[in-house]
């Protein structure tokens, strides 16, 4: 086994020789190397930020025609380490009548959150925390605890900005958490595994993205909203609540959520690879582990320059449509998507042997359909509401020219 | 006793202190935090005994769903960071002998109970076995679609209590 072609495998195979020959018991042995594992996978997931916060300002900044950080180190690489030195000797300041405990232990469940669901993402055949045989489920029931972070510090900072973010946070991020997990079922049943490691291996043939649009889009937005970030950061829209539920927080603390937030989008980008687009898979992947994990990066990066690329382009969506968006589309849409792909998957599961791209085929013509008729009911209906509202505000805008101003955004159009 | 039962030991110290520091605690965002407490160590129960389904949706319902239900209500409808109210009224000896009584009841019936205990090792189909059972006709599938349906009444219930009569 040489180093070059899979060095997670040669350098645990060379510890574990190591201990062995210190006369060390297997179990230990065994227990030094996943303890070992857990430390890199976590502090993989906590340096990664630095570069990402740096990639991502770039990124925007390129999209707004400026230069974005170019100044300390080499193309502005160590801005992001500068930062993260100046959170740290920054003050920490605990608010008056705050909730001492919680108010501490909100920022690091935010972390913790997001970084064990990278216990069970593969990076490659075999690099991977653990795979577990509910890893599907694994994925939402960690994410729901970050959830429970931004509630927590929202309500112990004792302040009305925060405890409004947190409000915000419960009407969005659980809402959106029903969509997600309906978009969740669909590759687990072409898959039929909830396994990570399996939904990978399903995918040899054909990525879940050819025969699941619908759900890798909703499984994508849904994704978004959770890490709470543009187009829906309403929960520290900064024009309408300052900062929303980390107002109070300083320095290290507040540079936790940040981490959060940025290993939160990465990890968006790193699942929709794992889910829809064949995870580490590809040619050459399963002799050469490297290969995959570079697969696997490059997917996720994809993943994340999207989610960086709607952030820059998209405006905050205003906190009705949000929901209307959730409940009115997204559920149905969800809901729609599941039980066309259980139909559509058993009638044309006997030729599935014989040649899986007709699976493939037979579910992308069906989810285009559904989702063209699904496009249509929406803009129908919009065009229905347009004209409503354009007939009451006709005859206001007449009588009323004193007050036209009130009805005006209506009238507008 | 190796190393399994001791940790089972100090989870359930853990857990029984949490337990009671739900009834205990006056704030109530603090009981629910120390709720959720023991629901996380009810999962880990779950896993020490090989059933990771059940310990993942131990924390998708009752942490990710219900206790944030329960301290959304909390934030909602008192106020939030001043909240000292008296956390017994005067039929608390009652409640305590009931509440005893209950727990020996409990205890004493389930020592009866003769609990089949194997020790061969989980099968790894165990899901796909569970997913068969409860659609098996012969098996768990009336129980099931039963839950279903009761659960949507609740759903509609609870829609047509909360609905605004005037809208």
């Amino acid at each position: 086994m040489d180093f070059f072609q899979d060095p997670v495998g040669f350098i645990a195979k060379l510890l574990t020789d190591l201990l062995l020959g210190f006369g060390l018991p297997a179990e230990l042995t065994g227990l030094i190397l996943t303890t070992l594992g857990v430390f890199v996978v976590a502090t993989f997931g906590l340096t990664l930020p630095l570069a990402l916060i740096w990639w991502e300002r770039r990124v925007v900044a390129r999209m707004q025609d400026r230069v974005g950080p170019n100044r300390v180190g080499p193309e502005g690489l160590l801005q992001t380490v500068a930062d993260a030195i100046k959170l740290l000797i920054k003050e920490d300041i605990t608010p008056i009548g705050a909730d001492k405990v919680v108010y501490n232990i909100a920022p690091i469940l935010a972390v913790i959150s997001v970084l064990m669901m990278w216990a069970v993402i593969p990076f490659a055949v075999n690099i991977y925390g653990t795979d577990l045989n509910v890893g599907a489920l694994y994925i939402i029931s960690v994410g729901s605890l970050g959830t429970l972070a931004i509630m927590l510090g929202g309500w112990a900072s004792n302040n009305k900005y925060a405890l409004l973010g947190a409000f915000r946070t419960v009407a969005q991020l659980v809402c959106y958490e029903v969509p997600l997990i309906l978009s969740l079922i669909v590759p687990v049943m072409l898959a039929g595994t909830m396994s990570m490691q399996g939904i990978v291996a399903a995918q040899s043939n054909y990525w879940f993205i050819v025969a699941a649009p619908i759900a890798a889009l909703i499984f994508f937005i849904t994704s978004v909203a959770e890490t709470g970030r543009a187009p829906f950061d309403l929960l520290e829209a900064e024009s309408e609540i300052v900062a929303g539920f980390h107002i109070e927080y300083s320095g290290m603390k507040f540079g936790m959520f940040f981490v959060a937030e940025f290993l939160h989008a990465f990890t968006v980008g790193a699942l929709t690879a794992t889910l829809f687009l064949g995870g580490w898979s590809g040619p050459g992947a399963e002799q050469y582990p490297i290969l995959g994990v570079i697969y696997f990066m490059l997917k996720s990066a994809l993943g994340y320059f999207v989610v960086v690329w709607m952030r820059a382009t998209l405006p905050r969506i205003r906190i009705d449509h949000m929901l209307d968006l959730n409940w009115k589309f997204l559920v149905p849409l969800a809901m729609s998507a599941v039980v066309l792909t259980a139909i559509v998957a058993k009638l044309v599961e006997p030729w599935a042997v014989a040649n899986p791209w007709i699976v493939a085929l037979a579910l992308f013509i069906a989810n285009v359909a559904a989702l063209f008729g699904a496009l249509s009911i929406v803009s129908q209906m919009a065009r229905g509401m347009r004209r409503a509202e354009q007939a009451q505000a006709a005859p206001a805008v007449d009588h009323h020219h004193a007050d036209a101003h009130d009805h005006a955004p209506a009238a507008a159009h | 006793m190796d190393a399994l039962q001791i940790f089972f030991l100090v989870l359930s110290a853990i857990m029984v202190f949490a337990a009671s520091q739900v009834v205990t605690t006056n704030n109530l965002v603090h009981s629910a935090l120390w709720l959720i407490v023991t629901f996380f160590g009810m999962a880990i129960v779950f896993v020490l005994l090989e059933a990771g389904f059940f310990a993942a949706v131990q924390v998708v319902v009752y942490i990710g769903a219900i206790a944030i239900l329960i301290i959304f209500a909390i934030m909602l409808t008192r106020r939030v960071m001043t909240d000292n109210t008296p956390q017994t009224n005067r039929l608390w000896p009652l409640a305590a002998v009931v509440a005893i009584a209950l727990f020996f009841g409990i205890t004493t019936t389930l020592s009866l109970v003769p609990f089949g205990v194997s020790n061969t090792p989980v099968p790894a189909d165990e899901l796909a076995r569970m997913g068969v059972a409860l659609t098996d006709p012969n098996q768990f599938a009336v129980p099931f679609m039963l839950t279903g349906v009761l659960l949507l009444a609740a759903m509609i219930g609870a829609i047509t209590v909360a609905r605004d009569d005037q809208a």
